[in-house]
C-alpha cells in the first residue's frame, strides 16, 4: 500500500517540478538594492569588509534568497527564539566558584601590559579609505 | 581490532588481550598512514600516549572507568581543548590554545578516553564539504576503498586515481573521515544544520545529532546558539548510544541544557517493530534527489512495512521554506557570534594600531575567509533596523511554523520519521567546488537543517553502497528528548541492512584484520 502511494508520489513530484525544493541555481539576480551606502554601512557595523564585487553579488543573492520568506503567511504567529521556550532557564546561585585564572587568560593575548589587554585608542571612528592602503584585498 | 565496536574493544582491554598503549600506537600509526586524508589538524600524540599509560595502570588494578577507558577518540577542532591548539580551521584562531576543556571533552577524558587529535573542518563549521578550512580539504576515505576503486576501473581506464578524490561532506568531515578510516572509535562533531549527519552519510558512518538541550555546548565555539549541538560519529549505533550516555545531562555551565535527569542506557535489541509507526514526509521527495537515494529510501520504507511496522506518508507543509529560514537565522546568529573575534583577548591580531576599530577591522579581514565574512555581512544586513522585522523576526515566525509541523506529525502517532540524509553520494572535489559555499550549503542541508530548527534528535544510519561503491545513508528523526527510542529504531535498521565495511586493505596491512565476516553487525556483549 505504501509502495503504490510512493510510486504515485514520485510521478506527481516529477510533474510539479515548478515548486522546486531549492532553486539555488535559479536565484534571481539582485535587484541592485545593495547600494554603496549600504555597503559602507554594513562594513562599518560588521567591521568586516566585502573585499570584492563578487562578495557584493553574493550578498545580493543571499537577500534575494531570503526574500522568499515573504510568501509564508505568518499572521498571528509568535516568533520562536528557542526550542526550549516552554522550560525555565537554569540559574545558578550567585556565588563565585571559579576564577583566579588571570595568567592563563592573559597568555592568549598578543599585547598585554601587566594585567591589562592593550587596545589602540578607541575614540577614533573608523573610516575605510584611510585604512585601506596597500593591504586592500583583491580577488 | 581497529574495526571492532566499543564494547568489543573495551572487553578486550579488560581481558588484557591488548593494552591501551598498544591500541593507542596502532591508531597513531594508522593516523600517520592516512595523513593524506587530511582528517586531522593536530595529532596529540604525547597527550594520547600519556593518557594510555594512565589507562593501563587502571586496567592493571582492575579499576577501569567504564566502556570508554583507553579508547582512542577524536574531537572536531571547534571544541576547546585545554593545552591543545584549537583553530576552527581559521586564521583567526591559529595558535590559540584554550585554557579549558569543553564540557563534552572533559566528560570523555573523565571516562579515560584517549584524545588522538583535533579533526579538520570547514572554517568555523560553515560549509557542507569540509573543503573551506585553512588547512585544506578533507578527503573521503571511500575514495581509496576497494569498493570504489573497483567500480572506477570498470568505468574509466588509465585515469589517475588520486586526482578525482571525493569530499567527505561537512562540516565535521575530519571527524567522519577519522572514524571511517579506523583511526579512532568515536569522534565528536558539531551539528548546526546537518554538519554531523551529512559527512556521516558520505563517509558511511553513524552520525547522531542529539536533542537540543541534552548535551552541553560549553566549550563548543558557537555558530548558532539556538541550533548548535555537539554531534557523535561512530561506526555503529550501539557505540553512539554509549557515547551519548556519557555526554548527555545538565551542565551548570550551559544554561541551555535541560535539567531532566539522564542515565547511561543500553539499547534494547528490538525484534518486533509491529508497534512502530514510521512517517515518510512527502515534501522531502525533492526533484534534486538522486534516483539511487530515492530508491534506497523507498526500499527502507518497504522494509519497515514488511516487518510489520505501520508506514505512513506525512506532511511537513513548510518544508520548502525551511532552508531559507535557516539561512536568515543562521547568518544573523553568526553575525552576532563572530563579533567576539576582535584580536584583543585571544586569537589573531593584526599590526595596525591606529584605532580600535581599525585594528578590529583589519584583524577580522585577515582572520576570516570569504565564507565567514559573507555570512557576517548577510547576517548584519538582516539585523539592520529597517530589516529586522521583515527578515529576522519573520524567520523566527517561520521557524515556529516549521517546529510545529514536526510537533503535529509526532502528535498524530508517528514515532520516527524516515528521510534521506543527502541528495546523493559524495561528490568529487572538482565537481563540488564549481559552486560557492552558500549555494552548496543550501543544496546539501535540505534534509538536515529543519531538524536543527526544531531541536529534534536525528541520526544518519549508513544503508548501502551506490552503484559507484559509495555509501548512502538515511536519516531517522525522533521526538524531542526521545533519543533512546530513536537509536533503538536506528539499531534495528542497521542490523537489517548490514552495511558493508570499508575495504582499506592496503592501509590495514600490519594491523590485525578488521572483522571475520566482512560485515558490521551490532554485537551485544554481556
Amino acid at each position: 500500500m505504501w509502495a503504490r502511494a510512493a510510486c504515485l508520489g514520485l510521478r506527481a513530484s516529477a510533474a510539479s517540478r515548478r515548486r522546486s525544493f531549492t532553486s539555488a541555481g535559479a536565484d534571481p539576480q539582485g535587484s541592485g538594492r545593495v547600494t554603496a551606502e549600504l555597503i559602507e554601512h554594513l562594513e562599518r557595523l560588521a567591521l568586516v569588509d566585502f573585499g570584492s564585487q563578487e562578495a557584493v553579488a553574493r550578498l545580493e543573492k543571499a537577500i534575494a534568497f531570503a526574500d522568499r520568506l515573504r510568501a509564508v503567511d505568518t499572521d498571528g504567529v509568535e516568533p520562536m527564539e528557542s526550542v526550549l521556550e516552554d522550560r525555565c532557564l537554569y540559574l545558578r546561585s550567585d556565588n563565585v566558584v571559579e576564577g583566579n585564572c588571570v595568567e592563563e587568560l592573559l597568555q592568549n593575548s598578543h599585547r598585554v601590559v601587566e594585567e591589562y589587554f592593550v587596545a589602540p585608542p578607541g575614540n577614533i571612528s573608523w573610516s575605510k579609505p584611510d585604512e585601506k592602503g596597500p593591504s586592500h584585498t583583491a580577488e | 581490532m581497529l574495526g571492532w565496536t566499543l564494547r568489543e574493544v573495551s572487553a578486550a582491554l579488560k581481558q588484557g588481550q591488548i593494552t591501551p598503549t598498544e591500541l593507542c600506537q596502532k591508531c597513531l600509526s594508522l593516523i600517520k598512514k592516512t595523513k593524506f586524508l587530511n582528517a586531522y589538524i593536530t595529532v596529540s600524540e604525547e597527550v594520547a600516549l600519556k593518557q594510555a599509560e594512565e589507562s593501563e595502570k587502571r586496567y592493571k588494578k582492575g579499576h577501569s572507568l567504564g566502556d570508554l577507558d583507553g579508547i582512542p577518540i577524536a574531537v572536531k577542532d571547534n571544541f576547546s581543548t585545554s593545552g591543545i591548539e584549537t583553530t576552527c580551521a581559521s586564521n583567526m584562531l591559529k595558535g590559540y590554545v584554550p585554557p579549558y576543556n569543553a564540557t563534552v571533552v572533559q566528560k570523555l577524558l573523565d571516562q579515560g578516553a584517549l584524545l588522538m587529535g583535533k579533526t579538520n573542518l570547514d572554517e568555523f563549521a560553515m560549509g557542507s564539504g569540509s573543503t573551506d578550512g585553512i588547512f585544506g580539504p578533507v578527503k573521503n576515505p571511500w575514495s581509496f576503498s576497494e569498493q570504489y576503486r573497483k567500480k572506477r576501473k570498470q568505468k574509466s581506464h588509465g585515469e589517475k586515481e588520486d586526482s578525482d578524490w571525493l569530499i567527505t561532506g561537512g562540516s565535521s568531515g575530519g571527524s567522519a573521515a577519522a572514524v571511517s578510516a579506523f583511526t579512532c572509535f568515536a569522534a565528536l562533531g558539531s551539528d548546526t544544520g546537518g554538519s554531523t549527519r551529512n559527512p556521516a552519510a558520505h563517509c558511511g558512518v553513524v552520525g547522531l545529532k542529539p536533542s537540543y538541550g541534552l548535551v552541553s555546548r560549553h566549550g563548543l565555539i558557537p555558530l548558532v546558539n539556538s541550533m548548535d549541538v555537539p554531534g557523535i560519529l561512530t561506526r555503529c549505533v550501539d557505540d553512539a548510544a554509549i557515547v551519548l550516555g556519557i555526554l548527555a545531562g545538565h551542565d551548570p555551565k550551559d544554561s541551555t541544557t535541560v535539567q531532566d535527569p539522564v542515565k547511561p542506557f543500553v539499547l534494547p535489541s528490538l525484534t518486533d517493530v509491529s508497534k512502530l509507526c514510521v512517517g515518510i514526509p512527502k515534501e522531502y521527495l525533492a526533484p534534486e534527489l538522486s534516483s539511487e537515494v530515492r530508491s534506497l529510501w523507498s526500499k527502507a520504507a518497504n522494509l519497515f512495512e514488511s516487518e510489520g511496522a505501520k508506514v505512513i506518508e506525512v506532511s511537513l507543509p513548510h518544508t520548502s521554506f525551511s532552508i531559507v529560514c535557516y539561512h536568515v537565522l543562521c547568518t544573523s546568529e553568526v553575525a552576532s557570534n563572530m563579533a567576539r573575534f576582535d584580536g584583543l583577548e585571544y586569537g589573531h591580531r593584526c599590526d595596525i594600531d591606529l584605532s580600535t576599530e581599525a585594528m578590529y577591522a583589519a584583524t577580522r579581514r585577515e582572520g576570516f575567509n570569504d565564507v565567514v565574512r559573507g555570512r557576517i555581512l548577510s547576517g548584519n544586513f538582516f539585523l539592520l533596523k529597517e530589516n529586522y522585522e521583515n527578515y529576522f523576526v519573520k524567520a523566527q515566525k517561520v521557524r515556529r511554523l516549521i517546529a510545529n509541523d514536526f510537533v503535529n506529525v509526532f502528535n498524530s502517532g508517528v514515532d520516527v520519521l524516515l528521510t534521506p540524509t543527502t541528495l546523493s553520494e559524495a561528490a568529487p572535489y572538482t565537481e563540488f567546488i564549481k559552486e560557492d559555499n552558500r549555494t552548496r550549503s543550501a543544496q546539501d542541508d535540505i534534509f538536515t537543517q529543519a531538524v536543527n530548527m526544531a531541536g529534534l534528535p536525528a541520526v544518519n544510519v549508513p544503508m548501502a553502497l551506490s552503484s559507484q561503491g559509495l555509501p548512502i545513508g538515511l536519516q531517522f528523526i525522533g521526538r524531542a528528548f526521545c533519543d533512546q527510542q530513536l537509536l533503538t529504531v536506528a539499531k534495528w535498521f542497521e542490523k537489517q541492512v548490514q552495511f558493508p565495511i570499508i575495504q582499506l586493505q592496503e592501509l590495514m596491512e600490519d594491523c590485525s584484520s578488521v572483522s571475520e565476516n566482512g560485515k558490521l553487525a551490532s554485537v551485544s556483549l554481556k
